[in-house]
């Protein structure tokens, strides 16, 4: 079953502070996540494809295209941008776990990933425990952590929700075997229980036992 | 998403001689939403602020406000008493300097109860009471509370403006720069606090900051303004990792790294 289709996107960034360059990054890109499995990006650094990722959540607005999302029953466009109509997808399908944790200040790391989980501090618990943050730490706010640390309560953060779509962006970047092994397990789960997954993973290992397809993202060629 | 918007401001104009303060300005607030605007000083982001609470009449322009059972009131066609009684229950309005808002000679709790009497509770006793509990909501020593404010701290009085603003349960809040002129460690606890009242909660809220880490901390919207005009709108996310407009790339590109 279709979870997440994507159509003819296109995204430029316009520097307005560097002369007004324009930048072309997604030039008709199509992409189509399906329940219970996980689709790797892949393509050159410098591709886009960090940049389909944060389109297809919202973050970054594209230039043309669809984003259509299977919502509360139905398919809803996200690409058009009603901001409310986003900020619900986001809490109730589509999650995402990007590569850095934006600490807040005071609030413990327990607390962070209990958030994210309508307030289960048993859950919570657990899932930071398998992702080896000892108990020690859950009270305190992740800004003094480790940037490893840091990583998993993110993951933590965003695996717990449950979300039936999942944008990973390099979640395994710093992280090392056991604790990547413990992702690789929580991609299986997620695809388990029904997901779609998208992700960009550096690691050559994780791409091999998580990738059910691969969708590559070519970079655009500078017109002469 | 069938509910309908809370505050909804357009067209708005104003000049202050041959300043022009706010340029055919338009806003919508929902229920239970964060939204920040933004911009440099002298943009027109205070006096947006000051309009929309109906404390600054616009030259030009319509702000409707829709109370909780769905009756749409004309904001600028409303007399003085109506919105003042808006501003005792439904609405709560937090100033940069609490000294403006507190009143010194009264003690904190005498503060808090205050507002509460204005709007409409009698009972010395429960007043006292829920005086307390939002003080050790705000996480100021009930203790303290026949203190005056004058022997509390920068970081205190502000905690206790927003107790004050806070107890009668205000659904719409604006605040102007609540945490400008703190300590940056001050101002961590504060930003902390306001985030969970106001989700706990469930507040709308317009915030005027500076700060674009402030924005992005509480606010799930924002709105760019600069010279009077709203130059970009969208998701806070959105606003602040793929900014559209020159002058917000110019502010996004600016923030120092911590």
């Amino acid at each position: 079953m279709r979870r997440l289709e994507a159509t003819g996107l296109e995204k430029a960034f316009v520097l307005h502070l560097q002369g007004g360059v324009r930048i072309p990054v997604l030039d008709g890109v199509d992409c189509a996540l399906e329940a219970g499995r996980c689709t790797v990006l892949a393509g050159p650094s410098g591709a886009g494809k960090s940049t389909l990722m944060r389109a297809l959540y919202g973050s970054y607005r594209v230039d043309g295209g669809a984003i259509r999302v299977w919502h509360r029953g139905a398919w809803v466009d996200i690409a058009g941008g009603d901001p409310r109509l986003v900020l619900e997808v986001r809490r109730e399908t589509l999650g995402y776990v990007s590569q850095f944790l934006r600490v807040v200040p005071r609030v413990s790391a327990l607390q962070i990933v209990a958030e994210a989980a309508d307030g289960d501090q048993e859950r919570a618990e657990a899932l930071l425990l398998r992702l080896n943050i000892p108990r020690r730490l859950h009270g305190l706010p992740p800004a003094t952590f480790s940037g490893g640390e840091q990583q998993r309560v993110n993951l933590a953060r965003g695996f717990i929700g449950g979300h039936p779509v999942l944008l990973l962006d390099e979640p395994t970047a710093s992280l090392d075997a056991e604790n990547r092994d413990v992702v690789i397990g929580l991609i299986a789960e997620a695809k388990a229980r029904g997901a779609a997954l998208a992700g960009i993973f550096h690691d050559g290992a994780v791409r091999e036992a998580v990738a059910d397809s691969v969708l590559t993202i070519a970079p655009i060629r500078e017109a002469a | 998403m069938s509910e309908q918007a809370m505050l909804t401001a357009s067209g708005l104009g104003l000049q202050f001689g041959p300043v022009t303060a706010l340029d055919d300005v338009g806003v919508e607030l929902w229920p239970g939403e964060v939204l920040a605007i933004v911009g440099e000083s002298g943009s027109g982001k205070t006096t947006l602020l000051n309009v929309l609470a109906g404390r600054v009449k616009p030259d030009t322009g319509r702000i409707e406000y829709r109370d909780p059972a769905g009756g749409a009131h004309d904001l600028l066609a409303m007399g003085a008493p109506a919105l003042r009684a808006l501003h005792r229950s439904d609405w709560g309005f937090v100033q940069q300097n609490p000294r403006d808002a507190l009143r010194m000679r009264v003690s904190a709790g005498g503060n808090v109860g205050e507002r509460l009497m204005a709007a409409g509770a009698r009972h010395y006793g429960s007043i006292r009471e829920i005086a307390a509990d939002w003080l050790a909501q705000v996480e100021i020593d009930p203790a303290r509370m026949d203190d005056l404010p004058a022997t509390f701290s920068g970081g205190m009085l502000q905690r206790l403006q927003i107790a004050r603003t806070l107890v009668t349960h205000p659904r719409l809040v604006f605040m102007d720069e609540p945490t400008g002129g703190l300590d940056v460690s001050v101002q961590a606890r504060l930003l902390d606090l306001i985030r969970t009242l106001v989700a706990r909660l469930g507040i709308a809220v317009v915030l005027v900051t500076h700060d674009i880490a402030v924005a992005r901390l509480l606010a799930g919207r924002m709105v760019v303004m600069q010279r009077g005009r709203v130059v970009e709108t969208g998701l806070t996310d959105q606003v602040l990792e793929d900014p559209q407009h020159p002058y917000t790339q110019l502010l996004v590109s600016s923030v120092l790294q911590a």
